[in-house]
């Protein structure tokens, strides 16, 4: 039982560190790769709360297509963030 | 006339949606306790493996219980895929060749894909199959399938999935869908409804129209995904 909490946390703390990664992060292909691991704890998580079958989409679906369909769109724009919606943030 | 129309359905809905709250006492709960069978949860736990032999209570409440539910969910992916192509689609024009975006891969990621090609669409053939028994099903399967055809199509510049055939797979696999729903309408009085004999628990031929229709779910989305990359891998870059 210890093992699966120390295993849970130290899996929670990864999950929400590189979350906050993906936010921060202006090299959207760093951004994108830091969003594929927090799909890949997720499903680790999805599986160590017995729903091995949402575990197995999340693996597909997650890690594989949503990351890759990210990467080629960002071949198609550009790689880095776009500054100028910051600012306009900042207006309001 | 129109607005009579939607006068008319309105009152249909909102008598059909009180009739049914009214069945249940306010404040019951109805819906979580796995040891009373008036609660939803109890139902499904305690009847599942009896009435449908099927070993996987999640693939029974998702396409026998909820399984309309799962025809809306299978709509909406298509739409979404039917969004993006008629944004996305380009029509190859006259003598035109229109070209993968991304640059040739390295032989090892060739070979490599062309290894492991086979064994991805095995793995997801498998897990549809066998979405009654075991976990998963046929998002699960369709998804895993989908990589695969990824991996050759970012592996291999001249692999193409061919959007005649992935659009027959798409529409045979629904109209299989939609026509065993009413089957089940008409000879057993609800839409879908379980009309095949349940046959024996964990077989693999077992749990009546349920592996039926995951397998088209399954095939369902394996071309719908696999469409969706195709499309997003030949777009033309902005020169």
């Amino acid at each position: 039982m210890i093992t699966y909490v120390v295993i849970f946390s130290i899996l929670a703390v990864l999950l929400v560190a590189s979350a906050l990664y993906a936010v921060i992060q202006k090299d959207l292909l760093a951004a994108v790769i830091s969003t594929g691991v927090v799909s890949l704890i997720l499903s680790v998580f999805f599986y160590l709360m017995q729903a091995p079958d949402v575990a197995l989409t999340e693996a597909a679906i997650g890690i594989a297509l949503t990351t890759i369909i990210f990467v080629i769109t960002i071949r198609n724009t550009s790689r880095n963030e776009d500054e100028t919606v910051d600012n306009n943030l900042e207006k309001f | 006339m129109k607005k009579v129309l939607v006068l008319v359905l309105l009152v249909i809905v909102g008598y059909f949606l009180t009739d049914t709250f009214n069945l249940i006492p306010f404040g019951e709960n109805r819906i979580g306790n796995p040891q009373d069978e008036q609660t939803v949860a109890g139902y499904y736990l305690n009847n599942t493996v009896e009435k449908t032999s099927v070993a996987n209570t999640v693939t029974a409440i998702v396409v026998n219980y909820r399984g309309f539910d799962t025809l809306g969910e299978v709509t909406v992916l298509f739409l979404a895929t039917t969004g993006l192509g008629s944004i996305l689609f380009r029509r190859k024009e006259d003598e035109e060749e229109i070209e993968r975006i991304n640059k040739p891969s390295s032989s090892l990621m060739q070979t490599g894909s062309r290894v492991l090609f086979p064994l991805i669409a095995l793995l997801g053939i498998y897990v549809f199959i066998h979405g009654h028994l075991t976990p998963g099903g046929g998002f699960q399967g369709g998804a895993i399938i989908a990589t695969g055809f990824l991996l050759m199509l970012i592996s291999y510049k001249n692999f193409k999935a061919g959007h005649t055939m992935l659009n027959w797979v798409e529409s045979l696999a629904g109209i299989t869908f939609v026509s065993i729903g009413l089957w089940g309408l008409l000879t057993g009085g609800t839409f879908l409804e379980n009309v095949l004999p349940a046959g024996e628990l964990n077989n693999l031929i077992s749990g009546g129209v349920i592996p039926i229709i995951y397998i088209a779910v399954g095939f369902k989305v394996a071309a719908e995904l696999t469409g969706v990359l195709d499309i997003l891998l030949n777009i033309k870059p902005k020169k």
